[in-house]
């Protein structure tokens, strides 16, 4: 996915007083064809897309259109005003912003307001800093009209407005309603890196406080007068229905209040959460699997190995791979299988919606693309998306989930609304099971992949085949496809920075019943592995070094190449380790940003303990690195499970795993020392909630193989190893 | 009726006995600062202290509570309480957040009991609270931090 850059002169400033305070705001053009100026500040009313909102009380708050998941965007954002404003941190507040999705839309993606792609700090990055450094003169400006002196004679540091010459002293508070008043500035330019305070210094996250004595509020804990609390009975099967249900049983469960057939199954609704659970487990209902999904995981891994050995759709092609392979002096034949994986965000699918007596709708919850949730809702209810209003709270994690392209969560919630007849408010909770059997998985893959090497041990030729279901077809993202090729299925492979001058891609698109979705980094959670692990087995074959094999082809990719020796220079790459012990490389790109890592294993009989990470990240500017720290280091936790034993399999087409026990996160002791190192960077910031997903699998399979001398090809390992492939 | 006392409040609650402890905390008593996450014992985001004793409150029966003080995120305070708390805050631990109010629980109970635990009694105590986030490192690091405060 590519992030246009917006050129600064594709923003206008607004500005308003709204309740004494100053309230400063982007208006954007994007720059396509097609599609005009939103609104300047000349034609039209400022409308409230504000960004920064300045208080009589002298705090500074952020509104933040991106989700808060637990990746510090709040406080990423909030750091960027800071510094153009030239506020101190203690005055920093965030808050979410409403939907909208001509004022908030995220700039990567067009006219919708979501997260993903790791493109938060990307796309706020040039809109923020305009907007800051436009709010910071209107102050100075104030200020300055205030005191009867010149503009150019005040200064502004840590939140004071400052007169030196006079001694005069003020802050932002006491001149916001004036500045309000003044025009806005036309052409802004950001500060001078020289002179940031704020940024790429690790101030704390604004979240801490609520996030350790229990006050933040999660859309679970949303609580509305009246609400009654709602439990689905869901098919067993993806897309079974309900073919007759009796609800005698559950109605007679003390505290269940009204039982009702919605699209997605049949809803409990109960005065609290338990009554509504026990409701459910009352409940007898037959399912017509007629268009159910019924094939167990096992056979559809058949029909794409099948499928893989057929040619597919060309997603890259450059030289003649096939000709090199025929004279390569050696070539290495693989294939490679991935499991569907789970989110398995602790905090379960919830949310709670309610009718006005007006007719119009509000809704509670962790809204990831809020402006297609907020679309969704207002077809069920027959509503024009302007009547509904939502109320976006932060997510107990994600990792892509809350990004549901057919907002099924919040649909479901507007489903029984709407079904119950809409007098009282609806708060629906998903148990763990409910969370897991809802699918949205990271989609099944296959990768073949033949490459070859000539007698001097360099790369001669490769060929490679992907078949996974696609994340785009069907969605309103589908335009994304390139010649049926869904490129979040070959990224990472088809635009490989390795030089390698005779490459050709396929891929195929599966077609199975069961919903898949991004799962943190997406495609690269596949392709990576592959890429890094067959590279590996090429070096190894080649007897070269697999740090100095993949420098060799990165000399188009500096910031590769960079970031691979960081991480190798600081793991202290081939020095000796004892027996059992092996240690693995890998590099990867993704969103803009690149991440490498050395692991360190201990293979220990058929288990591997994973002992040290080393990271070396670049994703441009470092806004906040003990944020980047986190985000590596989180990144290590949450995969390492997948890459050691986490899948989702179906029997005749059923979940198997619907817990934490048969699916079983990274535990605090599994847990590796994690060593992160930033590469400096001039350059704008990209993203890094997603980027240190992808080397970890290769990193550690390559440890492994360093280890023991057995190559486990496909993920998770410990099934890999099983199977002794 | 089922009398419970929470954060040395006396509720009295018109719920059946089988109720879990967990559901009878959010959804009676009205305090939304412990976690649901799996409902079995396997994430030790309900984490509450029995009488100071770390405990899963979604596999407990809030009929099985009796005089047994429940104390939750909300209620916790005195020394421990705060040092866990200040070390948290201190290097960051939370992201996403949702865990950390039964990761602070259980490394109050730890700490309350062992003033210097080892490295091998830090992860007995940790390890049955899951964090999906990967907040692991810091935790680890945060209740040495706390140790170290309360020494
Ligand atoms: S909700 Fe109790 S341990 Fe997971
Ligand atoms: S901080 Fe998100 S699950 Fe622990």
């Amino acid at each position: 996915m590519t992030l246009p850059s917006p050129s600064r002169r594709g923003f206008l400033v607004g500005a308003a007083a709204v309740g004494g305070a100053l309230v400063v705001g982007t208006y954007m053009s994007l720059g396509r064809p097609g599609r005009a100026v939103a609104a300047t500040p000349a034609s039209g009313p400022v409308k409230p897309n504000a960004f920064i909102r300045i208080a009589p009380d002298d705090t500074v708050t952020v509104l933040v259109k991106h989700l808060e998941m637990g990746q510090g965007v709040s406080t990423g954002l909030a750091t960027i005003v800071a510094e153009e404003l030239d506020a101190s941190w203690a005055q920093m507040r965030a808050a979410p912003a409403p939907a909208d999705a001509e004022l908030y839309a995220n700039l990567a993606w067009g006219p919708v307001q979501g997260t993903g792609g790791s493109t938060s700090i990307a796309n706020s990055w040039t809109q923020l800093r305009l907007a800051s450094a436009a709010a910071r003169a209107m102050l100075v400006a104030a200020a300055a009209e205030a005191w009867g002196v010149p503009a150019s004679e005040i200064a502004i540091a840590a939140g004071v407005i400052r007169h030196p010459a006079s001694g005069r002293t003020g802050g932002f508070g006491a001149f916001a309603a004036r500045a309000a008043a003044l025009p806005v500035p036309a052409d802004m330019r950001p500060k001078d890196p020289a002179a940031w305070v704020h940024i790429g210094q690790p101030r704390p996250r604004l979240d801490s406080s609520a996030k350790t004595d229990g006050t933040a509020v999660y859309s679970l804990d949303v609580r509305r007068p009246g609400m009654l609390t709602a439990v689905v009975a869901h098919p067993p099967r993806f897309g079974a229905r309900v073919r007759s249900v009796d609800e005698t049983a559950a109605r007679a469960v003390p505290g269940v209040v009204d039982v009702v057939r919605i699209p997605t199954g049949v809803a409990v609704l109960g005065r609290d959460t338990w009554s509504a659970m026990r409701g459910r487990d009352a409940l007898v209902v037959t399912w017509d699997d007629a268009r159910a999904e019924t094939r167990s995981s096992a056979a559809l891994a058949a029909e794409y190995r099948a499928l893989g050995g057929r040619p597919g759709a060309v997603a890259a092609s450059r030289g003649d791979a096939g000709a090199a392979l025929a004279k390569a002096a050696r070539v290495i034949e693989a294939e490679y299988d991935f499991p569907y994986l789970a989110h398995a965000a602790i905090e379960p699918l919830n949310g709670t919606i309610a009718r006005n007596p007006d007719g119009s709708v509000e809704a509670w919850g962790a809204f990831q693309i809020p402006t297609m949730d907020q679309g969704t809702i207002a077809s069920i209810l027959d509503l024009t998306p302007d009547r509904v209003t939502l109320h976006t709270l932060p997510a107990g994690g994600s990792f892509g989930r809350r990004a549901s392209t057919t907002s099924d969560w919040i649909a479901e919630a507007a489903w029984i609304l709407k079904a119950s007849g809409g007098g009282a408010p609806i708060h629906l909770v998903w148990t763990r099971e409910d969370d897991m059997r809802a699918g949205h998985f990271r989609p099944m893959a296959h990768h073949r992949v033949r490459a070859g090497l000539d007698a001097a041990g360099r790369i001669c030729g490769w060929e490679h085949r992907i078949v996974a279901k696609s994340l785009l077809m069907g969605t309103p993202f589908e335009a994304m496809l390139a010649g049926g090729v869904d490129p979040s299925t070959t990224e990472g492979v088809a635009d490989t920075p390795y030089a390698i001058p005779d490459l050709r891609v396929e891929a195929h698109n599966a077609r199975e019943g069961v919903p898949v979705l991004w799962w943190r980094s997406v495609g690269h959670t596949h392709t990576a592995h592959v890429m890094e692990t067959m590279i590996d087995e090429l070096a190894r074959a080649a007897g070269q070094d697999p740090v100095a094999f993949r420098l060799g082809l990165l000399g188009n990719a500096p910031r590769s190449a960079a970031a691979l020796r960081l991480a190798a220079e600081r793991a202290g790459w081939g020095e000796p380790l004892p027996a059992g012990r092996g240690r693995g490389v890998a590099v990867h790109a993704s969103f803009g940003s690149v991440a490498a890592m050395v692991a360190e294993v201990t293979a220990d009989g058929p288990r591997l303990r994973v002992d040290r990470i080393v990271a070396a990240v670049d994703c441009g500017v470092a806004v906040n690195p003990d944020v980047i720290r986190a985000q590596v280091e989180g990144s290590v936790g949450f995969a390492l499970s997948a890459v050691l034993r986490n899948r989702v399999t179906l029997a005749d087409g059923v979940v198997q795993e619907t817990n934490f026990d048969a699916y079983e996160p990274t535990r605090f002791r599994e847990m590796p020392r994690v060593e992160v190192h930033i590469v400096p960077s001039g350059v704008d910031p990209t993203g890094i909630g997603e980027p240190a997903v992808p080397p970890l699998a290769p990193a550690i399979a390559n440890a492994a193989a360093a280890a023991t001398g057995t190559r486990m090809r496909s993920l998770p390992l410990e099934a890999s190893a099983r199977r002794g492939a | 009726m089922i009398e419970i006392t929470v954060n040395g409040v006396a509720h009295r609650l018109d719920v059946d006995p089988d109720m879990p402890l967990l559901w009878a905390i959010r959804d009676h008593v009205g305090l939304t600062g412990t976690k649901f996450g799996c409902g079995i014992a396997q994430c030790g985001a309900c984490t509450v202290h029995l009488d100071g004793v770390p405990t899963r409150a979604c596999v407990t029966r809030v009929g099985d509570v009796g005089g047994q003080a429940v104390t939750t995120i909300e209620g916790t305070g005195g020394p421990v309480a705060e040092a866990v708390r200040a070390a948290w805050r201190g290097i960051d631990v939370v992201q996403c957040g949702y865990c950390q109010s039964g990761q602070i629980m259980s490394a109050i109970g730890l700490l309350s009991q062992n003033k210097a635990p080892s490295d091998d009694e830090i992860a007995a105590a940790m390890d049955g609270n899951l964090c999906r986030c990967g907040t692991y490192q810091r935790i680890r690091t945060a209740i040495r931090d706390a140790a170290r405060t309360l020494a």
